[in-house]
């Protein structure tokens, strides 16, 4: 496993632990501006440019008159696109530092517990035999279908691959690692055997699916992947000290009197929920798992209790600028943001990797 | 929730709301190739304002601002262009999007497509009755179905008809070949063609090698106009499975333009054409 002490130093002095800890709330303070300004963006700006952005908010509350267009485009298209964007990139960011530090693995991300296969497959399954289904169900599920097949099917992976790894109470890591690679390579032939029997139409809709969009957000979705994500979000932070003292070795963080299996328990079915509710909403988005740890470790040190909050808020602006930039690139059409974070996050994942050369074994 | 059932149920009876019209629409965006060269074709483009990805015939239709492909629109991508009515195939979506604009009050025409000659009729009424058209849209259909009739007329004269075998693209000498429920499947039909592959599945498929010896097509069918294809026959023709056939034998291969396949105010056209260039014209 890779360099335990790229992910922290707890043997640091008093002396560079104070200066970490004002780095940190500097990061902190300047995030959380960028976040309210990124919102602010979010909310103000769009294809639609000559919305008339304070009347339409002001008007539910009878506070002004806007057209019903702009009323509708601010609140049933940007109000909930903006907290989706904002929730979905806090659960991604958060998610992949919480898998780095329980992986030890600075290349970790939430695929590597099938989340992301197992969703993908739900995801194709739904999008193509969701026709097969009686008229009855599709009238009650709608177009929920997709998201649920999605949840459902990350939910069940990570499951499936925790209990193939968990032995005698204790989960293996590496089994984990090895079996996910194995059900990985399941599921992508199943969903090959889905996309195989797809109508060309279906055909784009998986491409699509697969790129990421928060163009999809309303409200109900939002309020019923918020609880998920937002237990990740609340119980992140709590796990913290046991990340750091999990960077010196399982047996070193016993010793230590952290309850390791009851840690990785939590960590990886809270993870394996937010961002399983995550993409459900919005499609695979790439790359912001692994970028957003990485930045933040680059500027304020691998401290998981500066790391995690830090994570949600760059995560949470991350997305928001990208959804900015898919709306607008090439509107009035709009661009799948996962073509931008990757194209953000590609050449900066390949920076990582060329810098790690010495640990990650090429 | 209840929206959403509401949608589907107003989806499921789409076909049931043709009698809508919006004869004052001036502010349009349609959704969907076919859709967009109806309008051409009834000289009502004028009142187009923006159009999405697949629209891109007649050309000018091009200049027209595109509101993202058909399956993928963004809600308010399309309310930013000011739209008054949107007419478009009833296959797009997302359905989010849609449920967006409606509860923006946008009317929504929905135009039903199926790859036969019969939609095609009703698709020109459809967006005729729409634009307050329908005069227009009557002499087109009249046009169109003129054109239907002289080739079912032909069709039905055969005395035997040519096994075709649509080949969407080769790669790496793996055919890709057109199953029922396609575009190529409809024009071929309407052509008076039996598509060797119709009965064997459905949407596009890559082909074993030995079930195309087995259907045995009298022709090889591709799109034309896709870049650099000089020598495409030969490397078709000259592939093992379909050197064995019919077709290979005789040397049968025909292309026909891409707009073949979307069926539009061009398909009695452009299906008299394929007939002919099946059947040697002596129609």
């Amino acid at each position: 496993m890779a360099a335990a002490e790229h992910i922290a130093r707890p043997s640091a002095s008093s002396h560079v632990q104070g200066d970490r800890r004002r780095r940190v709330l500097a990061v902190r303070t300047g995030l959380s501006v960028a976040l309210v300004l990124a919102m602010l963006l979010s909310l103000g700006w769009g294809a639609a440019s000559d919305t008339q952005v304070i009347p339409a908010l002001l008007t539910p509350l009878g506070l002004a008159e806007a057209s019903l267009r702009d009323t509708v485009i601010i609140w049933d298209i940007r109000f909930p696109r903006m907290l989706t964007g904002a929730f979905v990139g806090a659960s991604l960011a958060v998610s992949g530092a919480v898998m780095q530090g329980l992986f030890r693995n600075p290349l970790a991300d939430p695929g590597l517990i099938g989340v992301s296969a197992g969703a993908g497959f739900g995801a194709v399954a739904a999008i193509v035999l969701g026709g097969l289904l009686p008229v009855a169900i599709q009238a009650v599920v709608g177009y929920y279908l997709v998201p649920l097949a999605a949840f459902f099917g990350g939910w069940i992976t990570t499951i499936v691959l925790y209990a193939v790894a968990t032995r005698g109470g204790r989960t293996s890591i590496a089994t984990m690692l090895l079996a996910g690679i194995a059900l990985g390579a399941l599921t992508g032939a199943l969903t090959g055997i889905i996309v195989y029997y797809a109508t060309d139409d279906q055909l784009r809709d998986l491409t699509f699916w697969g790129l990421g969009s928060v163009a999809g957000a309303n409200w109900d979705k939002f309020w019923t992947a918020l609880p998920l994500i937002v237990a990740c979000l609340i119980v992140a932070p709590f796990l913290a000290r046991s990340l750091n003292a999990l960077a010196l070795g399982e047996a070193a963080a016993t010793h230590m009197g952290i309850p390791v299996q009851r840690m990785k328990n939590i960590a990886i079915l809270t993870v394996a929920g937010s961002v399983g509710a995550s993409v459900a909403v919005t499609g695979g988005i790439g790359f912001v798992g692994i970028v957003v740890p990485h930045l933040l470790r680059l500027a304020q040190g691998p401290d998981h209790n500066g790391l995690l909050i830090n994570s949600a808020l760059l995560g949470a602006v991350m997305l928001l600028v990208a959804d900015a930039m898919a709306r607008t690139v090439i509107a009035p059409a709009e661009m799948p943001i996962g073509i931008i974070t990757a194209i953000l996050g590609g050449p900066f994942f390949l920076w990582i990797l060329l810098r790690n050369r010495n640990v990650v074994d090429l | 929730m209840i929206r959403s059932i509401a949608f589907l149920a107003a989806a499921l009876f789409a076909s049931a709301t043709h009698a809508e019209t919006y004869a004052d629409a001036s502010r349009i965006v349609t959704v969907g190739g076919p859709v967009t060269e109806i309008v051409y074709a009834l000289g009502e483009e004028d009142r187009i304002i923006a159009r999405d990805t697949t629209s891109v015939f007649p050309a000018e239709a091009n200049a027209l601002p595109d509101v993202g492909y058909m399956r993928r629109l963004s809600a308010e991508g399309v309310l930013s262009v000011a739209p008054d009515l949107i007419i478009a195939r009833s296959t797009s979506g997302p359905i989010e999007a849609i449920d967006q604009l409606k509860s923006a009050s946008i009317p929504i025409v929905f135009v039903e497509d199926t790859f036969t000659a019969e939609a095609v009729i009703e698709a020109i009424n459809t967006v005729g009755t729409a634009l307050g058209a329908t005069e227009k849209s009557e002499a087109l259909a009249a046009d169109v179905q003129a054109d239907l009739d002289r080739l079912a007329a032909k069709v039905s004269d055969l005395e035997a008809q040519q096994r075709v075998l649509f080949i969407l693209s080769m790669d790496g000498g793996r055919v890709n070949a057109a199953g029922s429920g396609t575009g190529a499947n409809g024009i071929i039909e309407l052509a008076g063609g039996i598509n060797v592959m119709a009965e064997s599945y459905s949407g596009y498929k890559l082909v074993d090698a030995e079930a195309i010896i087995e259907a045995a097509p009298d022709v090889v069918l591709m799109m034309d106009g896709r870049g650099n294809h000089s020598g495409r026959k030969e490397e078709v023709l000259s592939l093992p499975a379909i050197a064995l056939t019919p077709a290979g034998q005789n040397d049968g291969f025909i292309t026909v333009p891409g707009a073949a396949l979307g069926f539009g105010p061009r398909t009695g056209q452009l299906g008299l054409e394929l007939h002919d260039s099946l059947y040697g014209g002596a129609g």
